[in-house]
């Protein structure tokens, strides 16, 4: 006789809990907002330009969270990935040029396309020369971490200005990507409706790769238990590696997404939004990309609702959100079950 | 009667404390051994050691005749060991499904074994597409250690699988242990309930402070109160 006539038969089912609050949280800010800001046509544009935004910092977080959640890895140099890719786009422009002016719309959407793949493969390529110089060094000890990212991050900020020069290089948006689309009174840049569906396509498919693969799987576990997952045979240092090529690529698309918004590019780009980014995945809860995401958002979307109601605050609103939401969930909104 | 696993005086430090002190152990093939030992005895640290998720600072550790002392936590387990922590590792965001799939090395969990698992532990079907998160101390228990079991691997290292379980689930798992010891499995096994112990060890080895200080037969010592009470004190709880 086995266990089996032992088990009480009618135990119910435990419910599975999706916790829905946090992703509540983006339309309910939304149509608080409305209200505030008055003008439907203003709240469309400063919704659409605070989606597209959320969405480009989603996609520079998301590889650090990652990062830190599979190896207690702190890196503050994640930025550099960032001003890299979009200076590296400039590889893909210099040929490209003429497809920037054309008015074939399929060309203009080929440049950008061009540029993300190069600038995916050199900051991957060099998210992977990053982790064995720089990371690898000082696995396990985070005021390391913390001083020698720092370092690397400066270090190439200094070689961008060696490579492309230190002045601001102005960057054009590939004309059919330019002006906006007018419904009604509202107007929502066409550029910003790209970036919102680029970075949805991204999310989309992490989350796929996350849940329906086995290295996902290896991930989300690994996150959760480094060592059991090495326990039942898999080298966690591969994955992380991994993971850490995956989203330096990522932040590289950022990157160049990025630059296209705010058509210029700057060596600091990348220091620049380093802070919003770390903001942002304290906020989701460390090593999760579902709350990565809804941080992304909300912290883009009360940056930008701020900036037309209260612009003084704008730049403490992203700490002032950060605050709160860690008063109500102390590990961040979707909190990762550690050992 | 050969040996599949053979430690020889191992010490192991966790950082700049000094746990094992010389620890000889040998785990015959096909067989269950007990290790028992009072709180702190070292016996959680030898089987970390024995996985590699501590380094042994000197002494060897021997599996199937391959030193492993100094290899890594991954090609231990790859090499045919499998292990059940303290903390019983589950990944409570995985579903029971995702658990054991991780479990199976290749992917893909064989039919007949998964009906055989779930005969041994019937709660893991009815909550197979839910997260491991949601399961009961016991049922994560039955989880770790189907986990281990799900593919037929050489030895199994199982760290206190009764602790904290209502005594109705601790026969359980001795009835599953059981089974599983019928299929010629070789299993070190670390037991505070002494009873359970009792029903199971074909041998034993008692820890103290950091070394082994007995060796023998579980019946021997089974049925010897005196040795019980000189090497295991009074924190065995032999009438639970
Ligand atoms: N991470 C650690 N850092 C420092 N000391 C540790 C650590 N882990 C264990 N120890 C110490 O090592 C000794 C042996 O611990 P171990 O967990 O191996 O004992 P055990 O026999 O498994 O005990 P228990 O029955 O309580 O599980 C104890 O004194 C413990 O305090
Ligand atoms: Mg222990």
């Amino acid at each position: 006789m086995t266990a089996a006539a032992d088990a009480p038969p009618t135990a119910a089912l435990p419910k599975v809990r999706v916790d829905y609050l946090p992703m509540l949280l983006v339309p309910l800010l939304m149509l608080v907002a409305l209200p505030l800001v008055g003008s439907v046509s203003t709240w469309v544009t400063l919704t659409v330009a605070a989606l597209a935004m959320g969405m480009m910092i989603f996609l520079m977080a998301s590889g650090l969270t990652l990062v830190f959640g599979l190896m207690d890895v702190l890196n503050f140099g994640h930025g550099v990935f960032i001003s890299f890719g979009a200076y590296v786009s400039l590889i893909a422009l210099g040929p490209l040029a003429g497809w920037v002016e054309s008015d074939n719309l399929l060309l203009n959407i080929g440049v950008l396309l061009a540029c993300i793949l190069v600038a995916m493969l050199v900051t991957g390529g060099l998210g992977y020369a990053f982790e064995r110089i720089v990371i690898r060094p000082v696995y396990g000890q985070h005021l390391k971490q913390i001083l020698i990212t720092m370092g690397g991050m400066i270090v190439a900020e200094q070689m961008i200005h060696v490579i492309w020069g230190a002045s601001p290089i102005p960057l054009r948006l590939p004309e059919g990507l330019r002006g906006a689309i007018v419904i009604g009174d509202a107007a929502m840049e066409k550029y910003r409706v790209i970036a919102v569906v680029l970075g949805l396509t991204v999310f989309g498919i992490m989350h796929l790769v996350l849940n329906r693969t086995k290295i996902g799987l290896l991930i989300r576990a690994g996150v959760e238990n480094a060592e059991m997952v090495e326990a039942l045979g898999y080298r966690i240092r591969r994955l992380f590696v991994g993971v850490f090529v995956a989203g330096s690529a990522l932040a590289g698309l950022g990157g160049v997404l990025w630059a296209f918004y705010r058509q210029t590019l700057t060596a600091g780009m990348g220091m620049e939004v380093n802070v919003l980014i770390f903001i942002v995945i304290i906020i989701g809860g460390l090593g999760s990309v579902g709350g990565c995401f809804i941080g992304a958002l909300l912290v883009a979307l009360v940056a930008n609702y701020t900036g037309f109601l209260a612009p003084k605050l704008a730049l403490g609103s992203s700490i002032l959100l950060m605050v709160v939401i860690l008063l109500w969930r102390p590990q961040g909104l979707y909190p990762v079950a550690k050992r | 009667m050969t040996d599949m696993l053979k430690l020889q005086g191992v010490h192991t430090h966790i950082g700049q404390y000094h746990i094992l002190h010389g620890v000889d152990l040998a785990v015959p093939r096909g067989q269950l051994t007990m290790l028992l030992g009072r709180n702190g005895a070292g016996k959680t640290t030898t089987l970390r050691t024995i996985m590699g998720l501590w380094q042994a600072s000197q002494g060897s550790v021997t599996f199937d005749g391959r030193d492993i002392t100094k290899t890594p936590t991954p090609e231990i387990a790859q090499a045919g060991i499998a292990y059940v922590p303290e903390n019983m590792g589950i990944f409570a965001d995985l579903t029971v499904r995702e658990n054991m799939i991780l479990a199976a090395r290749g992917g893909e969990i064989d039919a007949a074994r998964l009906k055989w698992i779930f005969g041994l532990f019937p709660a893991l079907e009815k909550f197979w597409s839910l997260a491991a998160g949601v399961l009961s101390g016991g049922q994560k228990q039955m989880l770790a250690i189907a986990r281990a079991i799900v593919e037929p691997r050489e030895l199994l290292l199982i760290d206190e699988p009764t602790k904290g379980l209502a005594p109705a689930i601790i026969m359980n798992m001795v009835q599953a242990f059981r089974e599983l010891k019928s299929t010629g499995a070789t299993i070190l096994l670390v037991e505070q309930n002494f009873l359970a112990a009792k029903l199971l060890g074909d041998h034993v080895a008692v820890m103290d402070d950091g070394r082994v200080v007995h060796t023998g037969a579980m019946a021997e010592l089974a049925e010897d109160t005196t040795l019980q009470q000189k090497l295991l004190g009074l924190s065995m709880d032999a009438h639970q």
